[in-house]
């Protein structure tokens, strides 16, 4: 094959484009079942309160109505308990007692919690019967901080004595006992917000009595896991139920962890032997899928008077909301464990304890506590470099780890006790290559000078990007009649483009054109397990699986061909568009489709993948009115082996924007009293085409992970990583003569306008 | 209540009720599910269709509105075969990821493009500032309305 055949590592447009561009793709809500039924959510306006009755007679004799379902109607239907929501990632036994049950039995805890469901011939009957719902519930008094929880005052759960559900501890040396020259602590928070997928989450179930089957559409990220989840909850058989995939309106994390809906679908649907559609509104999706990011910690750093790190030590306090959900254990463990970053520090010790609050439950969101992580030390490492007078560029390449340090041990997470290293790299180069495109030099005159009423502001960071979790992938290859190839894996997409990525795997590792594949993914019915797209996998698990399918898949042509030819299996040559020949005899494609030919192979890893880059931006800041402008925003990132340029510049792209989000305009807001305030797209604010035109991103591969055949890292998170770090840092550098510290974010006109004037 | 309009050039008759939306009736009632819904309050352009050559979101419009009217969705942009060049160019540049907010955004700019072939970048940028997307950051997006301009040229003069 010539190197011009070759898809991976090309730019190669994406084969998933088709159906989304001409209005032919099937998501969730796009769904239409015979004799389906449609279901809303009743969910609780009280943040904290103790349910004395819910009234539901009036909404279950309105005609078109066909059920609904109270806590006490699941609970008579589960043998009497209430099932409870499990953690996916990272369960520990203290979580347990804190987690969410599938609708609220005696008590609600936040604004948005699901305390009925109604199920009627159309959506908007099914709304107008949910307004009849009568639910009375003693309001409690409200916990709607951390600070607030961490007095253990008032309680979430009484029984449990504490509103804390977990501390990590993240150590490495000895951090606390470590004196140096130089000493710096401050506080730093980070508002809460989340994905907000543009597609709000949504499901059909549809029991089939007769077969007592269960099929769930609108499944995403891990399907495996949801199946599994499930079943328990159900006390069904897993092979009684079928998840399908079906398009997914963006992931980001948030969407396809296991929620309450996710229970109460298919439970309605087999109590009435109907297939049910729920979609999420908006106002439910701000209210109710995973937030995330709210944080404040308070850091340390020890330094040598020449900016040598001796040693980082703190504590983060999260605000985890009203439960422990599937993967709220996550932001927690993370920012423990990833506070360090890419730099090399002896000592370190990172208490991060979950707080509960009467908000809506945390999760993962793209990044989960890396984003957090990066902010709070770029800025506690720019403090030092200006207090110590040392350049903050040089600071942090003194300070980074170097690549004949790899592997390199990061702090060891206590809860479990797990030793983590960074797999391969060398950071002093994408710390170089940032500020060559960036321009460093040339903007750097510009740096805190107030030219036509701005002040100007430049500024960089460095980070790591964690990916390859979930140790383990299936795929499975089988040849056709006509001779195409069909892929089947267990990763899923989440509109990240991964079967274009798989495609190109399998294409090049079989010798065939782009079109003879086709890619399988997600849904529960092509393989027997399979784990999702999550921890930025799907390519570094997912992608070795199809390879080594692929490999495994060429064994069996060749041992075939040798029987089929009566010739030694090495004398078998496997041409392109699996042409295959021994001496004058060929078989093509077809004829070992007819012969059945496939191969299924697992791919499993361990080991962690550690993408890393720099990113520097630009801004301007207007001391009047407080707006930051994004003048120029690059950032570079190794990825590993690059599979697809196009979708992995797409990735850090749309990543960057995100995360500028988090930074100046996303906020859940609550008020002091427990009540959501941020319930619509014009109360939750999020970038537009026009707020950030000018960002650059780069990948590179000069450093492959050792963790898999195809040497690919993740590259879905770490985008949207740095930015915060660097865009306060900015900030901070165009304000040094204003002595303005940017430690909060969001960095609103308001809050900027305040650190400037008060 | 029956109401009758030209979907993306074939007239259609449907009945609905009088408080369903547009968005609701091309997507539930006539199966027309390239649309798509994201925010139902006019704010993300999602539900973005072109009545009588205005871009117009569809969730904010009762269908017995468009009694009478030109309607066209992201079917009726698609030719018979392949892709527009407006389409084309969102490939070609990368401008939709997870796709949900693309007919939106197709909507919009082929609107856009129509009156105004000669748009500017800014210009561009500041039409389909009105429509969200959470997964390209926009850039590609602006890149390929940009691109598509002279197809647009073209079939105006």
């Amino acid at each position: 094959m010539t190197a011009r055949d070759k898809f991976v590592g090309a730019y190669t447009r994406r084969v998933e484009d088709q159906r989304l561009l001409t209005g032919k793709a099937r998501f969730v809500d796009d769904i239409h079942l015979d004799g389906m039924l449609h279901a809303v959510i009743v969910r609780s306006m009280v943040p904290h309160g103790r349910i004395k009755s819910i009234d539901v007679s009036q909404a279950r004799v309105m005609p078109g109505v066909h059920a609904v379902f109270t806590g006490e109607d699941v609970a008579r239907m589960c043998s009497g308990i209430v099932p409870t929501l499990p953690l996916r990632l990272s369960p520990i036994p203290e979580h347990v007692p804190f987690q969410q049950t599938v609708v609220a039995t005696d008590k609600v805890r936040y604004v948005g919690e699901p305390l009925a469901i109604v199920i009627a011939d159309s959506s908007a009957l099914a709304e107008d019967a949910a307004e009849l719902v009568y639910a009375d519930i003693e309001a409690l008094p409200v916990v709607s901080d951390w600070r607030i929880s961490a007095r253990n005052e008032v309680l979430l759960f009484e029984s449990l004595g504490t509103n804390e559900p977990v501390t990590y501890t993240a150590q490495k040396g000895d951090a606390k006992s470590v004196f140096g020259p130089y000493v710096r602590r401050e506080c730093f928070s980070i508002q809460r917000h989340s994905a907000v997928t543009m597609e709000t989450r949504g499901l059909v179930a549809s029991w089939d009595t007769v077969a007592q089957k269960m099929i769930v559409y609108g499944v995403a990220k891990v399907p495996f896991s949801t199946r599994r989840t499930l079943a328990a909850l159900m006390d069904i058989p897993v092979e009684s139920i079928d998840m399908i995939e079906v398009d997914v309106g963006g992931g980001f994390g948030v969407r396809g962890e296991f929620y309450p809906e996710d229970f109460l679908l298919p439970f309605s649907s087999r109590q009435l032997g109907r297939p049910i559609k729920w979609v999420e509104d908006r106002l439910e999706n701000l209210l109710g899928s995973n937030h995330s990011r709210q944080m404040e910690c308070e850091l340390e750093i020890v330094c040598e008077l020449n900016g040598r790190i001796l040693a980082l030590r703190g504590e983060v306090h999260i605000d985890s909301g009203a439960y422990m959900r599937s993967s709220g254990a996550v932001p927690p463990r993370n920012v423990a464990q990833f506070m360090s970053g890419p730099y090399d520090i002896e000592n370190i010790h990172i208490e991060s304890t979950a707080h509960l609050t009467n908000k809506g439950p945390i999760g993962t969101y793209r990044g989960p506590g890396r984003f957090e992580a990066d902010f709070f030390r770029e800025r506690i490492i720019e403090i030092a470099a200006r207090e110590l007078g040392i350049d903050p560029i040089a600071f942090r390449r003194m300070n980074l780890v170097r690549s004949e340090q790899m592997p390199y041990p990061l702090a060891t997470l206590d809860k479990p006790h797990k030793a983590e290293d960074l797999d391969s790299g060398d950071y002093q180069i994408t710390l170089d290559r940032c500020l060559t495109e960036f321009k460093w030099n040339d903007k750097l005159p510009l740096q805190g000078k107030l030219i036509d009423g701005v002040y100007h502001g430049i500024s960089l960071a460095c980070f790591i990007e964690g990916g390859g979790g979930g140790i383990r992938e299936n795929a499975r290859i089988e040849i056709e009649d006509d001779g195409q190839v069909t892929v089947y894996v267990g990763s899923s997409n989440i509109g990240q483009g991964v079967v274009t990525v798989l495609t190109q795997i399998a294409a090049d590792a079989l010798e065939l054109p782009m079109q003879s594949v086709r890619v399988c993914h997600g849904s529960t019915i092509y393989l027997k397990e399979g784990s999702g797209s999550f921890h930025s996998r799907s390519t570094a698990l997912g992608g070795s699986a199809v390879l080594l399918a692929a490999g495994a898949l060429k064994d069996k042509i060749r041992e075939a061909a040798a029987a089929h030819f009566q010739c030694a299996v090495s004398d078998v040559h496997i041409g392109r568009n699996l042409h295959i020949t021994c001496g004058e005899q060929s078989l093509s494609a077809a004829d070992l489709g007819r012969m059945k030919l496939q191969a299924e192979h697992q791919f499993s890893s361990h080991h962690h993948t550690y993408a890393y880059g720099a990113a520097a931006a630009h801004v301007t800041v207007d001391p009047g009115t407080g707006k930051v402008e994004l003048i120029d925003y690059f950032g570079v990132e190794d990825i590993g082996r690059i599979i697809n340029p196009l979708t992995a510049k797409g990735q850090s792209m749309g990543a960057v924007v995100q995360g500028l989000g988090g930074v100046f305009l996303e906020h859940m807001a609550y008020d002091e009293d427990g009540q959501f305030l941020a319930g619509t797209l014009a109360d939750y604010l999020m970038p537009t085409a026009n707020d950030f035109p000018q960002i650059r991103v780069m990948e590179l591969e000069n450093s492959p992970s050792p963790h898999n055949p195809l040497g690919a890292k993740g590259c879905g998170e770490g985008g949207i990583v740095p930015v915060g770090g660097v865009l306060a840092n900015a900030l901070a550098s165009a304000l040094e003569s204003l002595n303005v510290q940017p430690n909060s974010l969001p960095l609103s006109p308001a809050r900027v306008w305040s650190l400037i004037h008060e | 209540m029956n109401i009758f309009f030209s979907l993306n050039g074939n007239n259609v008759e449907v009945d609905v009720p009088v408080r369903t939306t547009l968005a609701d009736c091309l997507r539930h009632g006539l199966f027309k599910t390239g649309t798509h819904v994201a925010c139902e309050h006019g704010v993300c352009g999602a539900c973005t269709v072109i009545v009588d050559g205005d871009a117009v979101r569809s969730c904010l419009m009762l269908a017995v509105q468009a009694e009478g009217c030109e309607v066209t969705t992201v079917e009726g942009l698609t030719p018979e075969v392949g892709l527009s060049a407006l389409q084309s160019a969102f490939h070609k540049h990368h401008a939709l990821q997870c796709g949900f907010c693309t007919p939106g955004f197709l909507t919009t700019a082929h609107a856009l493009l129509t009156d105004e072939p000669n748009a500017s970048k800014d210009r561009i940028r500041e039409v389909l500032s009105g429509n969200l997307c959470r997964c390209t950051g926009y850039i590609n997006i602006i890149e390929a309305v940009y691109e598509a301009r002279t197809a647009y040229a073209k079939f105006g003069q």
